[in-house]
């Protein structure tokens, strides 16, 4: 608890001294910013639900020094990030709602024509600070084109959580780097009595990334580049087959985890192994009675499978300005302001390592280094995938993804309801449908 | 005579003059009609036509924030092919008969009980009633960690009793998911159906009770001809109502299971809000909601049956 107060006066300090120069900051950019914005220009946000206070916190910084150096007022709705895409949805369609939405990966690209031209914003920020990583271009152009109509803002990363003392006991002194060695690693840790798991129930987040993750390691995919679905193919099949041998060596009752349970049972030492974002350790550090488990535990890379290279798949957060709106270059001048380095990396510091940066030259701040566990998050903008795989990242991609396509895929027959065929044909036709012209 | 006549006249000529609008000034059932009318406009606007809609929109292939174009029946036709649809219909069915007997079996037992004198009974009457009042949410959170896989109290208890060594897995298996939903859909409406049936119990005159105990019935006869015959028409509605709200029962799966593991829990309005708001299609979504509604109907048609039984209950006759 003590612990807690401390640090929360610290970050309360060091809030209040950068806000001058935050200020002061933003009226010199206010001055020499490409985009002017519009006289009295009003703006109003739709934004997800931030997971960290403090995040929250210095994102409401950031935007007040906005407003005091431009005079624009920005109005900040949140809302789970779940239920921004409908929202968004139905504003495009009707043309009217907030000016700007900031939600879920593929959000810009179910209404590429209604979004404003973020082309210059993103050449901008691109060439300022040391270009967009390659799943961020993907998110943020339109699909085969080079407009961008979206600023990709930021990542969430999924990555291994493990405890180090019961790995080192089951003979692994860091966490495995392949798919074969990671199988190995769950069966000396089961047998050791320190089993892990994978969330098999319909869990958005935790379920979604390990199962894709799964399945491309192999070379399996939903669809190809042209959107054509593939899914029932023999590289699959070795996936799913993977999935099921793994699973023997989890610990029972996985097939019901939502996105909280891998959480709470990692804190209880129940597991010792499991897929997530840096909240299981952030939650341990907060609190002086999980100190052992902060201690003992630390962050890896998934596995890299059969085909060589890393096939992680994160969270992505775009921001995209609605063309109804009535200040474009307000709304241009205020993302370009958000990811500048004076208010980006304290944001970013301020997230604690939830949150990924998708320009570059943000690798250098010191969030990823003052604490070497957080160290791999830094890189889940490099090593993601894109949302729909091989194939475009629109709508189609999401509503696979959203009814849980290829995660009951590999729930069926992990839990032996199906056979891996019978389970790919399932998903084939489930996805031929969703795919269809 | 002739007075009498003329008066006659008189007054009819006088009626003719009343005009069409005087006529409708004083008649009681236009005016009627204007007393209902708000009434009659807010069921067409909030049921009526969401219904209509919903309806139409199972022939279409609309997504959230694009209307469709009309596609007839196909979202139909790819349902009915469809596994994860004909297993939530047959689960759907499955959850509401086996719900609805248990929480009638207990409900009119707790209620029989409740009947009867016991001490503190105002108290108890009070208590029973907590899991109704419970919102959803919070009592399926409760049973999130009743039925948690790790950290099981059920689990926890038998462990340390030493009748077993590992943790039952009680939403990870299909099998025992669905126990487990039903199970707690039952602790949840078994008040209700048991304060009703109370309430119907209460209305029994005493001096049935006490014709029968003179003529020797035993407790079983007086419950057979006295209770179960006039509890009847309440007992069709009470079940009526359990038996929609269990069909349409969403808040509990959704909070559980999400209709995992493998779609072994998902009901009809779970998967319809899944296919159609998170997964964006809402004419896939629509037409299972639309396929409810047969079922629906017929629970309604079967309370209605009930209802006019209730003529003859009470000595009356059915016509």
């Amino acid at each position: 608890m003590d612990l807690d107060r401390r640090s929360l006066l610290k970050g309360g300090v060091a809030l209040g001294a950068a806000g001058a120069t935050l200020f002061d900051f933003a009226r010199a950019w206010a001055q020499t910013a490409p985009w002017k914005p519009e006289p009295n220009a009003q703006l109003s946000m739709l934004r997800w639900k931030y997971f960290v206070q403090s995040e929250d916190d210095a994102f409401v910084a950031l935007i007040n020094a906005f407003t005091q150096a431009t005079g624009v007022k920005v109005d900040i709705t949140r809302e789970s990030y779940e239920d921004v895409q409908p929202k968004a949805s139905v504003a495009a369609n009707t043309g009217t709602g907030p000016d700007l939405f900031w939600g879920l990966y593929s959000l810009p690209h179910l209404f590429p024509q209604k979004c404003v031209d973020m082309t210059d914003v993103a050449n901008y920020l691109g060439q300022k600070y040391g270009g967009w990583v390659e799943s961020a271009q993907k998110y943020g152009k339109v699909s085969g084109g080079d407009k961008w109509i979206a600023i990709p803002v930021c990542y969430s990363g999924a990555l291994m959580n493990y405890r180090i003392a019961a790995s080192k006991k089951a003979g692994f002194s860091e966490f495995p780097k392949t798919t074969d060695a990671f199988l190995e690693y769950a069966k000396a840790m089961k047998a050791n009595g320190t089993p892990g798991g994978f969330a098999l129930g319909h869990a958005s987040g935790d379920g979604n990334t390990w199962v894709h993750w799964c399945l491309w390691s192999f070379g399996g995919n939903v669809v190809d580049a042209n959107d054509k679905v593939i899914i029932n193919s023999p590289e699959t099949e070795k996936a799913l087959l993977y999935a099921k041998q793994l699973y023997e060596y989890m610990i029972p009752g996985v097939a019901s985890w939502n996105d909280a349970f891998n959480n709470k049972a990692f804190l209880a030492n129940e597991i010792h192994w499991t897929n997530n974002g840096i909240s299981i350790y952030v939650a341990a550090s907060n609190d002086p009675t999980k100190k052992e488990i902060a201690e003992d535990m630390n962050h890896a890379y998934f596995p890299v499978g059969p085909i060589g290279r890393p096939t992680e798949l994160h969270l992505m957060y775009p921001i995209l300005a609605m063309n109804y709106t009535k200040y474009p270059q307000a709304c241009k001048a205020l993302i370009a302001f958000m990811l500048e380095a004076d208010q980006f990396n304290k944001w970013i510091s301020a997230a604690r390592g939830y949150l990924t940066h998708c320009l570059n030259a943000y690798d250098a701040n010191p969030v990823w280094t003052e604490d070497p566990k957080r160290t791999p998050y830094r890189d889940v903008a490099k090593r993601s995938l894109t949302a729909g795989g091989l194939g475009s990242v629109g709508e189609k991609a999401a509503t696979a993804i959203a009814d849980f396509v290829v995660l009951d895929m590999f729930a069926n027959v992990c839990t032996g309801r199906e056979d891996a065929k019978s389970a790919m044909k399932m998903a084939e036709r489930q996805l031929q449908r969703i795919y269809r012209a | 005579m002739s007075d009498i006549t003329a008066g006659t006249l008189r007054v009819q000529s006088s009626v003719r003059e009343v005009s069409f609008w005087d006529r409708l000034r004083t008649n009681r059932e236009w005016l009627g009609f204007w007393f209902m009318l708000p009434a009659a406009g807010f069921l067409l606007l909030f049921l009526a036509y969401p219904l209509g809609l919903g309806i139409w929109m199972s022939f279409t292939d609309a997504r959230i924030g694009r209307s469709g174009s009309f596609i007839g029946l196909e979202n139909y036709e790819w349902l009915l092919d469809d596994r994860s649809f004909v297993n939530a219909t047959l689960f759907t069915i499955t959850y509401t008969v086996v719900a609805s007997v248990f929480k009638f079996a207990i409900g009119l037992y707790l209620a029989i009980l409740l009947n009867r004198y016991i001490p503190f009974r105002a108290i108890v009457r009070a208590v029973i009633l907590i899991p109704f009042i419970v919102p959803t949410v919070l009592s399926a959170i409760a049973f999130w960690w009743i039925f948690d896989p790790q950290f099981s109290i059920i689990s926890w208890s038998l462990r340390k009793l030493g009748l077993m060594t590992g943790n039952i897995d009680f939403l990870g298996v299909p099998l025992h998911a669905q126990a487990s939903v039903i199970f707690a859909n039952i602790w949840r409406g078994v008040p209700f159906i048991a304060i009703t049936l109370l309430a119907g119990l209460q209305t029994v005159p005493p001096s049935l009770y006490e014709a029968a105990t003179l003529d020797g019935a035993s407790p079983w006869q007086m419950f057979r001809h006295i209770t179960y015959p006039l509890l009847t028409p309440i007992i069709a509605v009470v079940m009526t109502f359990s038996v929609l709200f269990t069909f349409t029962d969403f808040q509990l799966i959704w909070a559980l299971t999400r209709g995992g593991p493998v779609n072994a829990t998902h009901l009809m309005a779970t998967l319809s809000y899944q296919r159609g708001i998170l997964g964006g299609r809402l004419g896939e979504g629509a037409a299972i909601a639309t396929a409810m509604v047969p079922f629906l109907l017929a629970a309604i048609m079967i309370s209605w049956f009930g209802l006019q039984r209730r003529k003859w209950q009470h000595g009356g006759r059915d016509d």
